[in-house]
């Protein structure tokens, strides 16, 4: 990696990000449309004593999510789009690595994940009165760690999607069974075991177990920062196999 | 060591069909060398082996004295793909500074490399807003940013308007006499003319590798659309 050529490239990623307002606004305003609406479906619902407002459950896992599905998805057309525009041919004539190309996606397209959160998180804990007992930054870090790994299964699954169509099914491959299966619907521990195995090598599942450490301890735990730990293991491997889909040569 | 790139019995198959038969060429350094055929001829894919990016099937392509697609050419090589390659949604300069980056070049050089292709009006507009032939040249200054040793541009001059046609010959002949190398392909036999070396391909065969001069004497015909057209005619005959 050449930190010059890499900065370049989080530059241009951000550049082109910029002159497409309309995405910028879709990217900051959506996650607080669905969170109002969230916020109104639970603000009547009944809290058992002692536990934590379904509103508090379900938002604190939303701002996880969000930047996770949202940057998959941008993620993976832009990187199909360097595919078929010639623009990744051309790349790799240059003196540019392939590492300076996937962690300046990682690190561009992580950034705008943590703004989004950020924004979203601002909104939900001012606006709504989302309380959690652990600090809103560490909400907004692991929504930010979220946001590059699904950065780096975008840039991986891209490399088996020719078109844009395609590239768009594997939104609901990659994403939906990590959101089933992450213990917002049933908790992990009162799965069928098989599901239980499944939901173990999902990264998602660690994600929100650690937004759900922030949500129940005031100091960051142990479990919180393995999980973190595993989730960015995860995203550096599948940038790892997104290396090995660009292929300086090719037929 | 004359040739800035030399091809000994280049064979690529592309999908299971053979588009380069066993090709042998060579471009002289500090030469314009145009690479002309039809459409399908196997141009481009004799392009992309030079600059690295082809599995080839057998042969051997040397450039600038080191295999094809060796790291350390990267930075001595400048490539214009045939379809614009320049992000849509960048500016014109913005496109220019970031290749400029890659090849170890400044801002200034940049602007530079938009000016010679006659962008400097359009420099702060969006790529996508260009028309085609603009965009094209986006994707030639893109090429050229990094002042490369060699440059290989893929039919750089279609959708230009005759003055431009005519400017860009000039700049690519200006380079040359610099020292640079350029091998330049197009599928319009009157750009042919407008070439030190010609390399005409034919169904992925080498049909000729000579200068105009010869080629026209050679065949006995001044036009050399003309001429293109007996040699194909004689290999015809010789083949059957």
């Amino acid at each position: 990696m050449n930190p010059t050529i890499l900065t370049a490239t989080i530059g241009r990623i951000l550049r082109q990000l910029r002159h497409d307002r309309r995405t910028v606004a879709l990217l900051v305003v959506v996650p607080l449309v669905l969170l109002t609406l969230v916020y109104f479906m639970y603000v009547d619902q009944p809290t058992p004593p002692g536990a934590p407002s379904t509103f508090d459950r379900v938002a604190l896992i939303m701002l996880g999510f969000f930047p996770f599905i949202i940057m998959f998805l941008v993620t993976s057309i832009a990187m199909l789009r360097e595919r078929t525009t010639g623009t990744l041919e051309r790349l790799l004539t240059t003196p540019l690595g392939k590492l300076d190309l996937l962690f300046g996606y990682g690190i561009a397209f992580g950034l705008a994940g943590v703004v989004q959160s950020t924004v979203a998180s601002l909104v939900a804990y001012q606006v709504f009165g989302l309380d959690t007992a652990g600090s809103p930054w560490l909400v907004v870090l692991i929504a930010g760690v979220n946001a590059v790994l699904a950065v780096a299964l975008g840039l991986f699954c891209s490399a088996f999607a020719r078109t844009e169509f395609q590239a768009v099914q594997f939104m609901p491959v990659v994403v939906a069974p990590q959101l089933l299966l992450c213990g917002l619907f049933v908790p992990r521990g009162q799965m069928a075991g098989w599901l239980q195995a499944i939901s173990d090598v999902l990264p998602l599942s660690y994600a929100v177990e650690a937004l759900q450490e922030v949500g129940a301890h005031a100091e960051p735990t142990g479990t919180m920062w393995r999980d973190v730990a595993i989730v960015t293991g995860a995203a550096l491997a599948a940038l790892v196999l997104a290396a090995a889909t660009l292929r300086r040569r090719s037929g | 060591m004359d040739d800035a790139v030399s091809v000994r019995d280049l064979v690529v198959e592309r999908g299971g069909r053979r588009v380069l038969h066993g090709i042998s060429c060579a471009v002289p350094r500090g030469t314009v060398t145009g690479l002309l055929g039809p459409s399908g001829s196997g141009k481009t894919t004799l392009m992309r082996a030079v600059v690295g990016v082809q599995s080839v099937r057998s042969g051997a392509v040397d450039v600038l004295g080191r295999p094809a697609g060796s790291a350390d050419l990267r930075r001595r090589v400048g490539y214009l793909t045939q379809a614009p390659s320049v992000y849509a949604d960048l500016t014109v300069r913005e496109n220019a500074r970031y290749f400029a980056v890659l090849h170890g070049r400044g801002r200034a050089e940049a602007d530079r490399a938009v000016a010679d292709v006659g962008l400097a009006t359009a420099a702060g507009q969006l790529v996508g807003t260009l028309s085609g032939g603009q965009r094209s040249r986006a994707s030639l200054a893109c090429a050229l940013v990094g002042d490369p040793e060699l440059v290989v541009l893929d039919e750089p001059t279609v959708g230009q308007d005759p003055v431009l046609r005519a400017d860009l010959w000039a700049r690519f002949h200006a380079m040359a006499a610099a020292g640079t190398t350029l091998l330049v392909s197009s599928h319009v036999m009157d750009e042919a003319a407008r070439c030190d070396r010609l390399l005409l391909i034919r169904e992925g065969r080498l049909v000729a590798d000579d200068t105009p001069a010869a080629v026209r004497a050679a065949t006995g015909v001044d036009d050399l659309e003309e001429a293109f057209l007996r040699l194909i005619r004689g290999s015809e005959e010789a083949d059957a």
